[in-house]
């Protein structure tokens, strides 16, 4: 049986769902960043797999590019934050951060 | 059963345990390390959709980036006195509204896209994909392309300087 688009999609909903649990079931702020790029990776394969069966369409990849970017200047704001707040809380659990400012 | 095929499913095979492996593993260096996995299929997967400017940057941004700024952050937020961080459990009821979340996205997700009747193309054959890249993002995504160099600029000076901010 041929790889087709379908093939390509329920891999990358398996990934989402993955990345969805990774955030709920986890308390350490890091580990919610790694779900959040588990979920962007599969989005990013979407845009991918329906650019390629749309004909190689090249718009699909642009948008790729700009999650890809997004991507990178979000865990880079995140993680100086996340360290911010070690240097506060001694920890990073996300539910026991309820504070703006001491 | 073709080489494609068997790429398909080695590389579905990779992310999908590599990203098990993120979820659920106890360590968070292990965690961060399955997830290089993971972008290392999804590059793959790439490479096997014709996309091979994509697969390139992925590997660049996310294994060469974003994968050493998270073990960065993994290993300077572990505690002073070297005990690894084991997350304990969030509790039962989180634990099973995750589960049941996800399980359900998941079974969504693949019975819709089953079931739904695409409108496919032929791919044209083509050598590569960076002309066309190229000239896109410099005619008809030009305000974006330049939109997105200021926020990066924007994005890592502001991280730099929230980093580096002493506590007292």
């Amino acid at each position: 049986m041929g790889i087709g688009l379908e093939h390509f999609l329920v891999v990358s909903g398996l990934l989402f769902a993955l990345g969805i649990f990774g955030i709920i079931t986890r308390k350490n702020a890091i580990m919610v960043l790694m779900g959040l790029e588990l979920i962007l990776n599969s989005a990013n394969l979407n845009f991918i797999a329906f650019a390629r069966y749309g004909g190689l369409n090249i718009e699909g990849h642009i948008a790729a590019i700009f999650v890809i970017i997004l991507a990178a200047a979000e865990v880079a704001v995140a993680l100086a934050i996340v360290l911010n707040i070690y240097q506060n809380y001694k920890h990073v659990n996300v539910d026991e951060i309820n504070k703006l400012k001491e | 059963m073709g080489l494609f095929e068997l790429a398909f499913y080695s590389f579905a095979a990779i992310i999908l345990i590599s990203a098990l492996g993120v979820v659920v593993s106890r360590k968070m260096m292990y965690s961060a390390f399955s997830l290089l996995f993971t972008f290392f299929g999804v590059a793959g997967m790439y490479v096997l959709l014709n996309a091979d400017f994509i697969a390139v940057t992925q590997l660049m941004v996310y294994v060469g980036g974003i994968l050493v700024l998270i073990i960065f952050g993994v290993m300077l937020t572990q505690k002073i006195t070297g005990v690894d961080i084991k997350e304990g459990s969030v509790g039962k009821l989180s634990f099973a509204v995750g589960g049941i979340l996800s399980a359900f996205i998941a079974v969504f997700f693949t019975v819709m896209y089953m079931n739904v009747d695409w409108l496919l193309k032929d791919a044209p054959i083509t050598d590569s994909t960076i002309t066309q890249i190229g000239n896109s993002l410099l005619t008809e995504y030009l305000l974006a392309f330049e939109v997105a160099a200021v926020l990066l600029l924007v994005a890592f000076i502001g991280a730099a300087l929230i980093a580096r901010r002493e506590s007292n």
